[in-house]
């Protein structure tokens, strides 16, 4: 006979998830019963679901165990990467309380819905311990992100974003995939923890073709998903073509769960190794950086250019991870958390220019926004200074922490090259201020005022880039303290 | 001698790869999106492999994962590509170029 003992329950590890899940259902259920007039609150009832979820997350801060057979660490690193998905999608839905009155034939039960399980992915992906984890977190998240991108189901621009989206991540997921068969071949086992320690016992089995091979097509699917150098070019169109809210959430928390199980499965898995990955991220950072600020600057629709400095972004964040010291994952921390309020303030923005289905993104439409939409102008101003990177806004400190901790390590190239970067993308962020208040408009827009959800998302987002760029102090030990926490 | 292992992985490798030839060469979404499925096919035989080869259960497991993910990957992709039908009259890869590559 068989003897089963029947796994232990450890609720309090995955609470912020469960409440993310279930509050993702009760959307569905009460979309489904609910009276067409019922349907306006479901926005409300996400936006208090994630409250819930954040509110867990952070009396459960300090929390250090892995929990169901090592499936789950609900550790500090965690811990942070789900701070961040709950703060982007606590944004997002308020942003898009206001779109829905934009694009009036969005299906709004589906759509926080989707929403919210695709938080529930990257929160998981952050505190996954086994490859299998990861793949079904990352999965979760996309498949809900495919949809989420072709919702306006009348804009062809939106479907075929879509489409592209959806047959490249499922492309690169089989390359991640087989990467997790070749070191699970050569390992032995899909646990991270396990494999990191194997690979410290037995030096040997290190330089493994499998071993070799296995990194080789991990990073091809990690590096689609963050979109790095050369398997960036799927970012502008599906950027450019999907609701501009969903936009702002994918480009901030998809990444930020991409990169967090990567310096997880990279940091803890492979950490013997972490000589011969370091010169392909050297060049892929230098290439994704500067390749991402260069065609930015030539981009005329707001949305793809936003989607190019994204890529720029990643390239900054990728310096953290050549440079791979605990200062300089928390300085990816930190940046990642402030690029995600730049990000999803500007695109709410940018969702917020538009009226009864028309959204206006091209960069000429910006001229004269300033003076008069002061408070959207103000608003993006701050935005875009933190991207580019100007104190004292959050974005200055990010990079400052990630550049400063690469010249302490002997990595001072890259960091020249990192501020040359960011001295180009200057160029195209200072661009769009010239435009809001030195230029006439070109042709009259008319948008509809932002409602007070939106005020409030965009109010949050400045206050938050502000306080973490003149007082970094708070967010910085966090990130420092997540780190060393990482198991 | 070849020993049985190297036979089913070099079947894996080799589905993996007609997949991912055939993904990038084909223009038709749906060759496309079964093309995918090919080299899913490869990886559920490697995981298989080295599950036998390694005597543990993960890797059997992680199989039964990602049939299970195909299977919701291809409810989504097929709604995409109807969708896609619907509104343009074709799903040949080749005609979409409203947002540059």
């Amino acid at each position: 006979m068989l003897d089963f003992v029947v796994p232990a329950l450890n609720l309090k590890a995955i609470l912020p998830q469960l409440i993310l899940a279930l509050t993702a259902l009760t959307v569905l259920l009460v979309d489904v019963f609910a009276k067409e007039k019922g349907k306006t609150s479901l926005g409300a009832l996400s936006f208090t679901g994630v409250l819930f979820a954040l509110i867990a997350l952070v009396l459960s801060r300090g929390s250090h165990e892995s929990a169901y057979s090592g499936m789950l660490m609900a550790d500090g690193f965690g811990f942070f990467i789900t701070l961040i998905v709950c703060i982007v999608t606590i944004l997002t839905i308020l942003a898009s309380m206001n779109y829905e009155k934009i694009c009036k034939n969005i299906k709004v039960g589906e759509f926080y819905c989707l929403m919210l399980f695709a938080a529930f992915g990257m929160s998981f992906m952050g505190n996954a311990g086994n490859l299998i984890m990861i793949f079904v977190a990352l999965e979760t998240m996309s498949i809900s992100i495919y949809v989420l991108a072709g919702f306006k189901t009348d804009d062809a621009k939106s479907i075929e974003s879509a489409l592209k989206y959806f047959l490249l991540g499922a492309f690169a997921s089989g390359f991640l995939l087989f990467g997790f068969a070749l070191v699970y071949g050569a390992g032995g086992t899909l646990d991270i923890v396990k494999l990191g320690k194997f690979f410290t016992a037995n030096p040997d089995a290190l330089h493994h073709p499998m071993v070799m091979g296995g990194i080789a097509l991990m990073t091809v699917g990690f590096g689609f998903k963050i979109a790095m150098f050369p398997f960036h070019m799927w970012t502008p169109d599906v950027y450019e073509g999907a609701p501009t809210v969903v936009t702002g959430f994918m480009a901030t928390g998809v990444k930020a769960a991409a990169f967090a199980a990567l310096i997880r499965v990279f940091f803890v898995g492979f950490a013997p190794l972490q000589a011969d990955w370091t010169t392909i991220m050297w060049v892929g950072a230098f290439l994704t950086m500067t390749i991402g600020n260069l065609v930015a600057i030539v981009q005329t629709d707001i949305k793809r250019m936003l989607a190019y400095s994204s890529i720029a972004h990643a390239g900054y964040l990728l310096v953290g991870f050549v440079v791979g010291t605990d200062l300089a994952r928390s300085g990816m921390l930190f940046y990642l958390l402030a690029y995600a309020f730049a990000n999803i303030g500007a695109l709410a923005v940018i969702s917020a220019m538009g009226k009864d289905g028309k959204e206006y993104t091209e960069l000429s439409d910006y001229s004269g926004v300033g003076f008069k939409y002061p408070f959207l102008g103000l608003m993006m101003s701050v935005f875009i200074f933190s991207m580019a990177g100007i104190p004292p806004a959050a974005g200055f400190m990010g990079k400052f922490f990630i550049f400063s901790e690469a010249i302490k390590s002997g990595y001072i190239w890259l960091a020249v090259f990192g501020v040359i970067n960011s001295v180009i993308s200057l160029y195209y962020y200072l661009g769009v201020i010239v435009r809001m208040y030195f230029r006439e408009p070109d042709r009259e827009i008319s948008i509809m005022a932002p409602t007070g959800t939106m005020v409030a998302a965009l109010s949050i987002a400045a206050f938050c880039i502000l306080q973490m760029g003149i007082f970094p102090s708070y967010i910085w030990d966090l990130a420092r303290e997540s780190v060393k926490m990482i198991m | 001698m070849v020993d049985n292992q190297s036979i089913y992985l070099a079947l894996a490798i080799t589905l993996f790869i007609i997949g991912a030839v055939g993904a990038i060469c084909r223009r038709n979404a749906i060759v496309v999106f079964m093309c995918i499925e090919i080299m899913l096919a490869g990886v559920g035989i490697a995981f298989v492999t080295f599950s036998s080869a390694n005597h543990s259960l993960d890797g059997i497991f992680m199989v039964i994962f990602v049939m299970a993910v195909a299977a919701a990957e291809a409810a989504v992709g097929l709604a995409i590509f109807l969708l896609m039908y619907r509104k343009l009259g074709t799903i040949d890869l080749d005609k979409f170029n409203l947002l540059k590559w």
